[in-house]
Protein backbone atom coordinates (compact mmCIF):
# COMPACT_ATOMS: atom_id res chain seq x y z
CA UNK A 1 0.00 0.00 0.00
CA UNK A 2 2.96 2.32 -0.56
CA UNK A 3 1.05 4.28 -3.25
CA UNK A 4 -0.98 6.10 -0.54
CA UNK A 5 -0.06 9.75 -0.89
CA UNK A 6 1.15 11.70 2.08
CA UNK A 7 1.63 15.41 2.75
CA UNK A 8 5.08 16.60 3.69
CA UNK A 9 5.40 17.17 7.38
CA UNK A 10 8.41 17.14 9.64
CA UNK A 11 9.65 13.75 10.78
CA UNK A 12 7.49 13.10 13.90
CA UNK A 13 10.39 12.01 16.10
CA UNK A 14 12.40 15.11 15.18
CA UNK A 15 9.30 17.25 15.86
CA UNK A 16 8.93 15.46 19.19
CA UNK A 17 12.52 16.25 20.20
CA UNK A 18 11.99 19.92 19.26
CA UNK A 19 8.71 19.95 21.22
CA UNK A 20 10.58 18.52 24.21
CA UNK A 21 13.19 21.27 23.90
CA UNK A 22 10.42 23.91 23.92
CA UNK A 23 8.97 22.37 27.11
CA UNK A 24 12.45 22.15 28.65
CA UNK A 25 13.16 25.80 27.77
CA UNK A 26 9.85 26.89 29.30
CA UNK A 27 10.68 25.08 32.54
CA UNK A 28 14.25 26.41 32.61
CA UNK A 29 13.24 30.00 31.90
CA UNK A 30 9.89 30.30 33.65
CA UNK A 31 9.67 27.29 35.95
CA UNK A 32 6.48 26.23 34.23
CA UNK A 33 5.44 24.83 30.94
CA UNK A 34 3.16 25.23 27.97
CA UNK A 35 -0.62 25.24 28.22
CA UNK A 36 -3.59 26.30 26.19
CA UNK A 37 -6.82 26.07 28.18
CA UNK A 38 -5.51 28.38 30.92
CA UNK A 39 -5.32 31.23 28.42
CA UNK A 40 -8.96 30.67 27.46
CA UNK A 41 -9.93 30.75 31.13
CA UNK A 42 -8.11 34.10 31.50
CA UNK A 43 -9.95 35.45 28.47
CA UNK A 44 -13.33 34.32 29.84
CA UNK A 45 -12.63 35.86 33.27
CA UNK A 46 -11.51 39.12 31.64
CA UNK A 47 -14.62 39.21 29.43
CA UNK A 48 -17.03 38.59 32.28
CA UNK A 49 -15.26 41.19 34.45
CA UNK A 50 -15.70 43.73 31.64
CA UNK A 51 -19.22 42.87 30.46
CA UNK A 52 -20.80 41.99 33.81
CA UNK A 53 -18.57 43.33 36.62
CA UNK A 54 -21.29 42.79 39.27
CA UNK A 55 -21.66 39.17 38.29
CA UNK A 56 -17.87 38.69 38.35
CA UNK A 57 -17.78 40.02 41.91
CA UNK A 58 -20.43 37.66 43.21
CA UNK A 59 -20.09 34.45 41.19
CA UNK A 60 -17.76 32.00 42.90
CA UNK A 61 -15.66 30.95 39.86
CA UNK A 62 -14.57 34.51 39.06
CA UNK A 63 -14.15 35.39 42.74
CA UNK A 64 -11.79 32.45 43.25
CA UNK A 65 -9.83 33.44 40.15
CA UNK A 66 -9.31 37.03 41.30
CA UNK A 67 -8.29 35.81 44.78
CA UNK A 68 -5.52 33.76 43.20
CA UNK A 69 -4.37 36.37 40.67
CA UNK A 70 -3.51 40.07 40.66
CA UNK A 71 -3.90 42.58 37.86
CA UNK A 72 -5.54 42.13 34.51
CA UNK A 73 -6.32 38.46 33.81
CA UNK A 74 -5.04 38.94 30.25
CA UNK A 75 -1.59 40.05 31.47
CA UNK A 76 -0.74 36.41 31.98
CA UNK A 77 2.08 34.05 30.95
CA UNK A 78 -0.23 31.61 29.19
CA UNK A 79 -2.02 34.37 27.28
CA UNK A 80 1.25 35.69 25.81
CA UNK A 81 2.31 32.15 25.11
CA UNK A 82 -0.92 31.37 23.22
CA UNK A 83 -0.55 34.54 21.12
CA UNK A 84 2.88 33.15 20.28
CA UNK A 85 1.30 29.81 19.29
CA UNK A 86 -0.88 31.62 16.75
CA UNK A 87 2.16 33.45 15.36
CA UNK A 88 4.32 30.31 15.33
CA UNK A 89 1.62 28.20 13.67
CA UNK A 90 1.09 30.93 11.07
CA UNK A 91 4.83 31.21 10.32
CA UNK A 92 5.05 27.44 9.90
CA UNK A 93 2.06 27.55 7.54
CA UNK A 94 3.73 30.30 5.49
CA UNK A 95 7.02 28.42 5.24
CA UNK A 96 5.37 25.12 4.32
CA UNK A 97 2.74 26.77 2.07
CA UNK A 98 -0.23 25.47 4.03
CA UNK A 99 -2.24 28.68 4.44
CA UNK A 100 -5.73 28.12 3.11
CA UNK A 101 -9.32 28.69 4.26
CA UNK A 102 -10.67 25.22 4.60
CA UNK A 103 -13.09 23.02 6.52
CA UNK A 104 -11.10 19.84 6.69
CA UNK A 105 -13.44 16.88 6.73
CA UNK A 106 -13.92 13.35 5.57
CA UNK A 107 -15.58 13.47 2.10
CA UNK A 108 -18.18 10.99 3.38
CA UNK A 109 -19.66 13.59 5.73
CA UNK A 110 -20.93 17.10 5.02
CA UNK A 111 -18.80 20.03 6.07
CA UNK A 112 -21.72 21.22 8.21
CA UNK A 113 -21.64 17.91 10.12
CA UNK A 114 -17.91 18.37 10.68
CA UNK A 115 -18.47 21.86 12.05
CA UNK A 116 -21.26 20.80 14.43
CA UNK A 117 -19.04 18.07 15.85
CA UNK A 118 -16.12 20.50 16.04
CA UNK A 119 -18.32 22.85 18.08
CA UNK A 120 -19.55 20.05 20.34
CA UNK A 121 -16.04 18.67 20.77
CA UNK A 122 -14.75 22.12 21.61
CA UNK A 123 -17.44 22.64 24.25
CA UNK A 124 -16.63 19.30 25.87
CA UNK A 125 -12.88 19.91 25.72
CA UNK A 126 -13.32 23.38 27.24
CA UNK A 127 -15.48 22.01 30.05
CA UNK A 128 -13.20 19.02 30.66
CA UNK A 129 -10.06 21.15 30.72
CA UNK A 130 -11.45 23.03 33.72
CA UNK A 131 -12.18 19.84 35.66
CA UNK A 132 -8.75 18.53 34.64
CA UNK A 133 -7.02 21.82 35.59
CA UNK A 134 -5.34 21.82 32.20
CA UNK A 135 -5.63 20.17 28.82
CA UNK A 136 -3.42 17.93 26.72
CA UNK A 137 -0.69 20.59 26.82
CA UNK A 138 -0.89 22.02 30.31
CA UNK A 139 -1.83 18.91 32.24
CA UNK A 140 -0.75 15.88 30.22
CA UNK A 141 2.39 16.99 28.30
CA UNK A 142 3.74 19.48 30.83
CA UNK A 143 2.76 17.23 33.72
CA UNK A 144 4.49 14.18 32.29
CA UNK A 145 7.67 16.19 31.70
CA UNK A 146 7.92 16.91 35.44
CA UNK A 147 6.75 13.35 36.31
CA UNK A 148 3.55 14.70 37.86
CA UNK A 149 1.09 11.99 38.90
CA UNK A 150 -1.78 14.22 37.75
CA UNK A 151 -0.16 14.57 34.33
CA UNK A 152 -0.05 10.81 33.82
CA UNK A 153 -3.65 10.42 35.03
CA UNK A 154 -4.84 13.15 32.63
CA UNK A 155 -2.96 11.62 29.73
CA UNK A 156 -4.41 8.17 30.34
CA UNK A 157 -7.96 9.46 30.88
CA UNK A 158 -7.91 11.63 27.72
CA UNK A 159 -6.39 9.08 25.35
CA UNK A 160 -8.14 6.11 26.97
CA UNK A 161 -11.57 7.71 26.59
CA UNK A 162 -10.92 8.81 23.02
CA UNK A 163 -9.83 5.26 22.13
CA UNK A 164 -12.85 3.78 23.89
CA UNK A 165 -15.25 6.07 21.99
CA UNK A 166 -13.43 5.91 18.61
CA UNK A 167 -15.69 3.16 17.30
CA UNK A 168 -18.84 5.25 17.81
CA UNK A 169 -17.47 8.27 15.95
CA UNK A 170 -15.68 6.36 13.19
CA UNK A 171 -17.93 7.78 10.44
CA UNK A 172 -16.47 11.21 11.14
CA UNK A 173 -12.93 10.12 10.36
CA UNK A 174 -12.69 6.93 8.30
CA UNK B 1 20.64 28.42 38.02
CA UNK B 2 17.13 27.95 36.73
CA UNK B 3 14.26 28.54 36.66
CA UNK B 4 15.63 31.91 35.55
CA UNK B 5 12.61 33.89 36.71
CA UNK B 6 12.63 32.33 40.18
CA UNK B 7 16.33 33.16 40.64
CA UNK B 8 15.63 36.68 39.33
CA UNK B 9 18.06 36.30 36.44
CA UNK B 10 15.25 37.75 34.34
CA UNK B 11 12.44 40.12 35.36
CA UNK B 12 8.72 39.34 35.37
CA UNK B 13 8.23 41.41 32.22
CA UNK B 14 11.04 39.61 30.42
CA UNK B 15 9.40 36.37 31.51
CA UNK B 16 6.15 37.41 29.80
CA UNK B 17 8.02 38.41 26.66
CA UNK B 18 9.81 35.06 26.60
CA UNK B 19 6.42 33.34 27.04
CA UNK B 20 5.52 34.82 23.66
CA UNK B 21 8.67 33.35 22.07
CA UNK B 22 8.14 29.98 23.77
CA UNK B 23 4.63 30.05 22.28
CA UNK B 24 6.06 30.74 18.82
CA UNK B 25 8.31 27.70 19.18
CA UNK B 26 5.41 25.59 20.47
CA UNK B 27 3.04 26.63 17.67
CA UNK B 28 5.71 26.28 14.99
CA UNK B 29 6.67 22.76 16.02
CA UNK B 30 3.04 21.61 16.36
CA UNK B 31 2.17 22.92 12.90
CA UNK B 32 5.32 21.45 11.31
CA UNK B 33 4.41 18.08 12.81
CA UNK B 34 0.95 18.23 11.20
CA UNK B 35 -1.03 18.99 14.39
CA UNK B 36 -2.97 21.67 12.49
CA UNK B 37 -4.89 18.85 10.82
CA UNK B 38 -7.76 17.12 12.65
CA UNK B 39 -7.45 14.24 10.21
CA UNK B 40 -3.89 13.57 11.36
CA UNK B 41 -4.76 14.04 15.04
CA UNK B 42 -7.75 11.68 14.97
CA UNK B 43 -5.65 9.15 13.02
CA UNK B 44 -4.08 7.80 16.18
CA UNK B 45 -7.46 6.45 17.33
CA UNK B 46 -7.91 4.45 14.11
CA UNK B 47 -4.28 3.58 13.44
CA UNK B 48 -3.92 5.24 10.02
CA UNK B 49 -1.72 8.06 11.36
CA UNK B 50 -0.01 7.88 14.74
CA UNK B 51 1.83 11.19 14.58
CA UNK B 52 0.16 12.28 17.85
CA UNK B 53 1.60 9.34 19.72
CA UNK B 54 5.10 9.81 18.27
CA UNK B 55 5.36 13.57 18.73
CA UNK B 56 3.61 13.68 22.10
CA UNK B 57 5.65 10.92 23.73
CA UNK B 58 8.96 11.91 22.13
CA UNK B 59 8.30 15.43 23.43
CA UNK B 60 7.40 14.29 26.94
CA UNK B 61 10.40 11.93 27.13
CA UNK B 62 12.83 14.57 25.78
CA UNK B 63 11.64 17.18 28.27
CA UNK B 64 11.65 14.67 31.13
CA UNK B 65 15.21 13.48 30.44
CA UNK B 66 16.34 17.07 29.85
CA UNK B 67 14.95 18.22 33.20
CA UNK B 68 16.53 15.29 35.06
CA UNK B 69 19.95 16.01 33.52
CA UNK B 70 19.61 19.77 34.07
CA UNK B 71 18.89 18.97 37.71
CA UNK B 72 21.82 16.55 37.92
CA UNK B 73 24.19 19.18 36.51
CA UNK B 74 22.84 21.76 38.97
CA UNK B 75 21.42 23.97 36.23
CA UNK B 76 17.86 23.90 37.51
CA UNK B 77 16.25 23.56 40.93
CA UNK B 78 13.35 21.19 40.31
CA UNK B 79 11.73 22.15 43.61
CA UNK B 80 10.88 25.53 42.01
CA UNK B 81 9.43 23.98 38.88
CA UNK B 82 5.64 23.97 38.80
CA UNK B 83 4.07 20.55 39.31
CA UNK B 84 0.32 20.48 38.75
CA UNK B 85 -1.88 19.57 41.66
CA UNK B 86 -3.53 16.19 41.64
CA UNK B 87 -7.24 16.08 42.46
CA UNK B 88 -7.98 12.47 41.60
CA UNK B 89 -11.75 12.72 40.94
CA UNK B 90 -11.78 15.82 38.78
CA UNK B 91 -8.59 14.79 37.02
CA UNK B 92 -10.21 11.57 35.81
CA UNK B 93 -13.59 13.20 35.15
CA UNK B 94 -11.94 16.05 33.23
CA UNK B 95 -9.82 13.62 31.22
CA UNK B 96 -12.88 11.56 30.27
CA UNK B 97 -14.80 14.66 29.12
CA UNK B 98 -11.73 15.89 27.21
CA UNK B 99 -11.28 12.48 25.55
CA UNK B 100 -14.88 12.62 24.30
CA UNK B 101 -14.25 16.15 23.02
CA UNK B 102 -11.08 14.97 21.30
CA UNK B 103 -12.73 12.18 19.28
CA UNK B 104 -15.71 14.40 18.37
CA UNK B 105 -13.82 17.58 17.59
CA UNK B 106 -10.54 16.19 16.28
CA UNK B 107 -8.50 18.81 18.11
CA UNK B 108 -7.24 19.66 21.55
CA UNK B 109 -6.99 23.32 22.62
CA UNK B 110 -3.33 23.90 21.64
CA UNK B 111 -3.65 22.18 18.27
CA UNK B 112 -6.90 24.00 17.44
CA UNK B 113 -5.02 27.32 17.71
CA UNK B 114 -2.43 25.93 15.27
CA UNK B 115 -5.15 24.87 12.85
CA UNK B 116 -6.87 28.25 13.16
CA UNK B 117 -3.53 30.00 12.49
CA UNK B 118 -3.33 28.45 9.02
CA UNK B 119 -7.00 29.01 8.18
CA UNK B 120 -8.76 25.81 9.24
CA UNK B 121 -12.38 26.82 9.81
CA UNK B 122 -13.18 23.63 11.73
CA UNK B 123 -10.40 24.61 14.16
CA UNK B 124 -11.89 28.08 14.61
CA UNK B 125 -15.31 26.60 15.39
CA UNK B 126 -13.64 24.24 17.87
CA UNK B 127 -12.12 27.29 19.61
CA UNK B 128 -15.57 28.90 19.81
CA UNK B 129 -16.66 25.68 21.51
CA UNK B 130 -13.74 25.88 23.95
CA UNK B 131 -14.82 29.34 25.08
CA UNK B 132 -18.42 28.15 25.52
CA UNK B 133 -17.22 25.13 27.49
CA UNK B 134 -15.05 27.15 29.88
CA UNK B 135 -17.89 29.66 30.31
CA UNK B 136 -20.35 26.86 31.15
CA UNK B 137 -17.89 25.56 33.74
CA UNK B 138 -17.57 29.03 35.26
CA UNK B 139 -21.30 29.71 35.41
CA UNK B 140 -22.14 26.26 36.75
CA UNK B 141 -19.19 26.22 39.16
CA UNK B 142 -21.23 26.08 42.41
CA UNK B 143 -22.89 22.89 41.12
CA UNK B 144 -19.62 21.00 40.73
CA UNK B 145 -17.30 22.77 43.13
CA UNK B 146 -17.43 19.80 45.49
CA UNK B 147 -16.42 17.29 42.78
CA UNK B 148 -13.79 19.74 41.52
CA UNK B 149 -12.08 19.86 44.91
CA UNK B 150 -12.56 16.22 45.95
CA UNK B 151 -9.77 13.69 46.57
CA UNK B 152 -6.92 16.21 46.80
CA UNK B 153 -3.56 14.47 46.80
CA UNK B 154 -1.15 17.42 46.80
CA UNK B 155 1.47 17.70 44.06
CA UNK B 156 3.02 14.23 44.00
CA UNK B 157 5.53 13.21 41.36
CA UNK B 158 4.86 9.72 40.07
CA UNK B 159 8.23 8.62 41.48
CA UNK B 160 7.24 9.74 45.00
CA UNK B 161 3.82 8.12 44.67
CA UNK B 162 5.29 4.71 43.84
CA UNK B 163 8.35 5.21 46.02
CA UNK B 164 10.88 4.51 43.29
CA UNK B 165 13.65 6.71 41.92
CA UNK B 166 13.05 9.32 39.23
CA UNK B 167 15.66 7.68 37.01
CA UNK B 168 13.90 4.32 37.11
CA UNK B 169 10.52 5.92 36.35
CA UNK B 170 12.13 7.76 33.44
CA UNK B 171 13.55 4.50 32.11
CA UNK B 172 10.13 2.82 32.35
CA UNK B 173 8.49 5.74 30.54
CA UNK B 174 11.12 5.52 27.79
CA UNK B 175 10.55 1.78 27.39
CA UNK B 176 6.77 2.32 27.28
CA UNK B 177 7.24 5.05 24.67
CA UNK B 178 9.45 2.83 22.48
CA UNK B 179 6.86 0.04 22.62
CA UNK B 180 4.15 2.49 21.61
CA UNK B 181 6.27 3.81 18.72
CA UNK B 182 6.72 0.27 17.51
CA UNK B 183 2.95 -0.29 17.78
CA UNK B 184 2.30 2.99 15.97
CA UNK B 185 4.57 2.13 13.05
CA UNK B 186 2.89 -1.27 12.80
CA UNK B 187 -0.62 0.25 12.87
CA UNK B 188 0.16 2.76 10.12
CA UNK B 189 1.15 -0.10 7.80
CA UNK B 190 -1.85 -2.18 8.83
CA UNK B 191 -4.59 0.51 8.54
CA UNK B 192 -3.56 2.94 5.78
CA UNK B 193 -6.11 5.51 4.57
CA UNK B 194 -6.18 7.89 1.65
CA UNK B 195 -5.77 11.56 2.57
CA UNK B 196 -8.57 14.06 2.07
Amino acid sequence: MSEIKKSKYMNPYLAGVLLGIVVLAANYISGRSVGASGAIKSAIVASVETVAPKHAETALFYKEYSQGHTGNPLNNWLVYQMIGVLVGGFLSGVISKRLTWKVEHNPRIKSRTRLWFALGGGILFGLGSQFGRGCTSGSALSGMAVLSLGGFISMMAIFGTAFALAYFFRKLWI
Amino acid sequence: MGPLVVYEVISQNTNLLLAFFIGIGFGFVLEQAGFSSSRKLAGVFYGYDTVVLKVFFTGAVTAMIGLLFFSLFGWIDLSYVYVNETYLTSSILGGVIMGAGFIMGGFCPGTSFCGAAIGKIDAMIFIVGLFIGVFIFGEGYPLWEEIYKAAYMGTPRISEFFGISEGLIALLVIIAALLMFWGGEWAEKKFPREEY
